[in-house]
């Protein structure tokens, strides 16, 4: 705090490396930079997968074929799952969060191995590149939706190759940051920092990273699995050459399912950060939400079959998968007590981090009851592969993730940036995505509940309103984004400058001068006291 | 070399093998994968498996099984070679275990071009007309055979760059982590032939 008055303090961003300009950035080894490159990457393919997104609302705005026909639909689905899935949602928080602050918020001056974050950040680049580039060169754009199922994807004559190429890249980028994480936490915490006197986001993080580590390994040799299947003719899934199509929906989900907690975990570490620092008092129940991250990435692993009641699996394993769908609820209800705790008899000051963290918790919530109706068995097949599901898991991903997401942006831009960004604006970006979002997906639970199958380019006339109703919302959910990614990229440079400490935040990101120094401390902090402290915090400047 | 450098050394070895460690369970992980593909096709066609089996020859396992028992040997003492600092030798051993994992890529290529001698490769009228357990047995004999024999050239790419470390000083007796982590990585090779070859070859 004290050497950004004295003008010794050199921010990152001008730091001066080996390489100059350009080739400082793309062959920098520092973890606040790579942070930023993904962000940067994750904003242009967001925008990419996004408009793919408007062009299908567009398209289901009226029966029949308004804008595009059947196929290209089909391929854009794909790509729109594709991209978010792989491109955005599992790499984004910890890659661009976890790079930024994880080594920040334990005390360290970079994760473990800085080289290879470089190289996983490269590898996160050229899967990403190969996944657009499979919606328009050659064959067409693949049309078997993001989860490849065979045997359709074996035979389909669309890009299906360049698809599964890119995800096992993005796989296996995502492995190496997980390792990265994990050993980061475990050999470079700053002195006096137990495992229990770590903030929330990075043990968020933790587990996240175990279940990069333990689970992708799956999708990655299932995916070439299919690649050798499409190429070489060896049969594994394809019942054509000999295999069994409900065994790679068993693989495909023994990953895919604990992803979907790889793209949680962290959004829920994020609000963890933002609650006592808007409320001024600590954290309710450190240990109950420590604990429930590790249960939900322990439990996590063992509800993939929930994705498979109607694939003819056994009764006694659709029972079994029920009961543990349900019971990997309850580690994600102790968290929203816990943050609604903290909220409780706090000190509370309403700013853009909070309002997105608060909607955070009202819009998971709709996406995690609604999960329950599909974890159910007898209700999911009535629900099972209409939009029902579609909304469920928007509600989930976009309104848990992306609202997380958003938060993070909010409560971390002044220390990434040094700059403040525009309140009002971004109450008005808030305003247009929180409504934009609920006017989209919430008719999606209505007509998914009468009948509306997902996936599906045209339908009935009776679905007609709440089609027009969605794709309504889609247009003010754009604008929102429009509105609140221009409020942060205008003010990155010209935004008042930030305090090293804009809002009374305790943990060690906010120590620092905003933005950190290119070591991010200049002595590393010694730690005596638990993370979320509050009683003698230094004069916040 | 100062006690402090010495000490930030041993903290770096440490971190670097701990990222190893984790890496080598993400192989597992991926080969695990392939065993459990294994295990279900196995159970369910046991008979097929049992006669694809017999296709294979027990012996060029056997014998390639002892190629990598005794590289994984080999590798270990170079290791201790150069916690000796004995630099020439540990080259030496460096060297033994490339020709003996040559060895071992050798008799896979025979094994493979036997193979498809007869017909029997992915894809082929005779293999696509023979029972579907067969069918799936040699698809799996492949598969895993061939992302084996490629973790085996990785393994010798790296060990063959621990030659060229040692010699120009990289690699010696108080900074060896990347000869302990290309050996941790040559053991891992090792160990999974150790479960491919009963799982393919012996059990009949």
């Amino acid at each position: 705090m004290s050497n950004s008055e004295t003008g010794t303090h050199v921010s990152y961003l001008e730091h001066e490396g080996k390489y100059k300009g350009l080739l400082g950035w793309l062959l920098t080894t520092d973890h606040k930079k790579i942070g930023l490159l993904y962000l940067y990457c994750i904003i242009v393919f967001f925008f990419v997968a996004a408009i793919l997104g408007v062009l299908m609302r567009i398209e289901l705005i009226a029966p029949g074929q308004t804008i595009m026909g059947p196929q290209t639909y089909n391929g854009m689905f794909t790509i729109h799952g594709i991209i978010m899935i792989f491109v955005i949602v599992i790499p984004a928080l910890p890659a661009i969060f976890g790079n930024f602050f994880l080594p920040i918020m334990i005390g360290a001056k970079d994760v473990a191995f800085p080289k290879l974050n470089l190289f996983s950040f490269y590898l996160y680049l050229i899967g990403a590149i190969f996944g657009v580039l499979s919606q328009f060169i050659g064959g067409g754009a693949p049309d078997t939706g993001w989860t490849f199922y065979v045997p359709y994807s074996s035979q389909s004559s669309t890009n299906v190759i360049y698809a599964l190429i890119a995800a096992f890249i993005l796989g296996f980028s995502s492995i190496l940051t997980g390792l990265n994480f994990i050993v980061t936490m475990h050999r470079m915490r700053a002195p006096g920092m137990g495992w229990f006197r770590m903030p929330l986001f990075p043990w968020s993080l933790y587990a996240t990273a175990w279940i990069q580590v333990l689970a992708t390994p799956i999708v990655g040799i299932t995916l070439l699995m299919v690649i050798a299947e499409r190429v070489l003719k060896i049969g594994f899934f394809d019942p054509a050459l000999g295999g069994d199509p409900v065994l790679f929906q068993h693989l495909f989900w023994i990953y895919s399912h604990p992803a979907v907690y790889i793209m949680i975990l962290p959004g829920m570490g994020i609000v963890t950060e933002i609650f006592p620092t808007f409320s001024q008092k600590p954290i309710f129940g450190y240990t109950a939400i420590l604990f429930s991250s590790l249960a939900i990435a322990f439990v996590g692993y063992f509800v993939w079959g929930h994705h498979m009641y109607t694939a003819g699996i056994s009764t006694g394993s659709r029972w079994f998968f029920s009961f543990l769908t349900f019971l990997v609820a309850v580690p994600s209800a102790i968290k929203v007590f816990n943050w609604i705790s903290t909220l409780y008899g706090g000190s509370i000051e309403m700013r853009p981090p909070l309002l997105y963290a608060i909607s955070f918790i009202f819009l998971f919530m709709i996406g995690g009851f609604t999960g329950l109706t599909l974890g159910s068995v007898a209700t999911d097949i009535q629900a099972h592969d209409t939009a029902f599901v579609v909304a469920h898991f928007h509600y989930i991903i976009f309104g848990g993730m992306g609202f997380a997401f958003f938060a993070g942006m909010h409560y971390w831009f002044p220390k990434m940036f040094g700059r403040m960004y525009s309140d009002k604006i971004a109450y008005i970006g808030w305003g247009f995505l929180f409504t934009g979002f609920n006017v989209l997906y919430f008719p999606q639970f209505i007509i998914g509940l009468q009948g509306m199958p997902r996936r599906y380019f045209d339908y009935l006339p009776q679905f007609q309103t709440g089609q027009v109703i969605s794709t309504i919302g889609a247009f003010i959910l754009f604008t929102g984004l429009v509105i609140m990614v221009t409020n942060l990229v205008y003010h990155a440079k010209r935004g008042a400058i930030a305090p090293a400490n804009p809002w009374k935040g305790v943990t060690l990101e906010w120590q620092i001068p905003s933005p950190p120094s290119h070591e991010n401390f200049d002595e590393i902090p010694e730690i005596n006291h638990a993370p979320y402290f509050f009683g003698n915090t230094p004069e916040n400047k | 070399m100062s006690t402090h450098s010495i000490h930030s050394e041993q903290i770096e070895s440490e971190t670097g093998k701990l990222g190893m460690w984790i890496f080598l369970l993400t192989e597992l992980f991926l080969f695990g994968g392939l065993f459990l593909v294994y295990a279900v096709f196995r159970a369910q066609y046991s008979e097929a498996f049992h006669a694809g089996a017999q296709e294979l020859n027990a012996f060029i396992g056997t014998l390639n099984t002892v190629f990598l028992l005794v590289s994984s040997m080999t590798v270990a003492m170079a290791i201790t070679a150069i916690q000796k600092d004995k630099k020439n030798l540990a080259i030496f051993l460096i060297l033994i275990t490339l020709i003996l994992a040559g060895l071992f890529m050798m008799n896979k290529y025979f094994e493979w071009s036997h193979k498809f001698e007869l017909k029997l490769y992915p894809g082929s009228e005779v293999l696509k007309n023979l029972p579907r357990g067969e069918l799936l047995f040699f698809g799996l004999y492949f598969m895993m055979t061939g992302l084996h024999a490629i973790h085996v050239l990785i393994g010798m790419t790296l060990l063959a760059i621990n030659i060229f470390k040692i010699k120009n000083g990289e690699v010696s007796s108080n900074h060896y982590l990347h000869l302990e982590n290309s050996g941790l990585y040559w053991h891992l090779v090792d160990l999974i032939w150790i479960f491919l070859f009963p799982l393919l070859y012996l059990i009949t």
